[in-house]
């Protein structure tokens, strides 16, 4: 963030429109290059919260899964906060209290 | 270098995706100064639908023969070329009827762009605007590329579809020129920054034209700012392209951070990364 950014944060303005352009086309040009429309995009993110909550219980309001982009690779980030693993409920793995998460980053 | 090709000939693509955003300007500069630093240039109209080189050049009143009877085998190479009278060095292949567009395929441009090699060191080739056919054609003919963009999220992003058409087809190296650059936006960050473009895009930054009126006086008058000495921010901007381009090592200027005084000071400042 820059002291530019800061400030206006701060006053509650709008940012400058160089950083708003930066991060649109950072949205845009994911979308793009991965050629996944958002129903695919949305689809997918189900169907991967429902294998993983399988296996372990996950906060499905905090769970992730976006495109992101660097350097011309796009990468699919799925951020899931675990809330404890299943089929372990009452031994010694109940609810962690550092609510690990599952970040898996696959890469195109 | 690797580009390079064993005869020695440079087959460099010029393209943008987006239209108007300077490729026919660029082609036109950089054919000029690349003649005057004495290589033998040949610039190529592959814009066979909006034909413009000829007229960015001066040479639309001396064309005889095109691309078009070169390959029906109706005339020579030699008659097809328009030499640039003040610029030797410098010739135009120019492109046929738009009617060409129907029945031209990549196998034809690489054909012709191949002959056109045999006598010169570079051969510019000034794409048409879009992805499409006519793109995909010139695209053939080259070996390397310079994309041309402006600091606007439209160009940008159709510069990065473009990008991915190049890299699917192994042209390599591709080099980046950022256009109408205008230093006082960029400065107080509401224009894309250079780097923000160079990384979105990933590529290497060839050159850096700020926006100049005389570009749009030179093109009234069908002679490119490089003809006549270096007088302009663009002219000289487009001498460097062609610089680096033979290997040169001339350093790149952020205009944002060149101009003096309180208030790009204050800009400056204001750009400072905090966290």
């Amino acid at each position: 963030m820059s002291l530019r950014e800061m400030i206006n944060r701060l006053l509650g303005r709008q940012p400058a429109s160089a950083t708003t352009a930066r991060e649109r086309l950072q949205l845009v040009l994911a979308h793009d290059r991965s050629d996944l429309n958002p129903e695919l995009l949305e689809q997918m993110r189900r169907e991967i919260l429902e294998v993983v909550s399988r296996y372990v219980e996950i906060d499905l309001e905090e769970g992730d899964v976006s495109l992101e982009t660097e350097d011309r690779v796009t990468a699919l980030v799925a951020n899931l906060p675990i809330k404890r693993a299943r089929g372990q409920a009452g031994g010694n793995g109940a609810s962690d209290p550092n609510h690990p998460q599952f970040t898996a980053k696959l890469s195109s | 270098m690797s580009a390079v090709t064993a005869a020695g000939t440079r087959f460099i693509l010029i393209c943008s995706g987006k239209g108007g955003v300077g490729k026919t300007t660029l082609t036109a500069n950089l054919g000029i100064a690349l003649a005057k630093q004495g290589a033998r240039t040949a610039v190529l109209d592959a814009d066979f639908g909006l034909r413009n080189l000829d007229l960015l050049l001066g040479l639309e009143n001396r064309i005889v023969y095109t691309a078009q009877e070169v390959l029906a085998g109706n005339c020579r190479l030699e008659q097809a070329l328009v030499k640039h009278k003040q610029e030797p060095n410098l010739a135009l292949l120019p492109a046929g009827n738009p009617r060409m567009l129907e029945w031209l395929t990549p196998e034809d441009m690489r054909k012709i762009a191949a002959m056109v090699g045999e006598t010169f060191d570079y051969v510019l080739i000034d794409a048409p605007a879009g992805i499409e056919g006519g793109f995909k054609n010139a695209m053939a003919a080259a070996r390397e590329a310079i994309v041309v963009t402006t600091p606007e999220v439209s160009a940008v992003r159709d510069a990065d579809r473009v990008i991915g058409l190049l890299n699917s087809e192994g042209v390599q190296p591709i080099q980046l020129v950022l256009n109408r650059v205008r230093p006082k936006m960029m400065a107080n960050q509401e224009m894309l920054a250079v780097s923000d473009v160079t990384e979105i895009l990933a590529l290497p930054l060839l050159g850096l034209v700020v926006e100049d009126e005389q570009v749009i006086v030179s093109t009234n008058r069908g002679e490119p700012l490089t003809l006549n000495g270096n007088g302009s921010p663009a002219a000289r901007a487009y001498t460097n392209v062609a610089r680096r381009l033979q290997g040169e090592e001339v350093p790149l200027i952020d205009p944002s951070q060149e101009r003096q005084g309180l208030r790009a000071r204050l800009g400056r400042l204001m750009q400072t990364k905090i966290f």
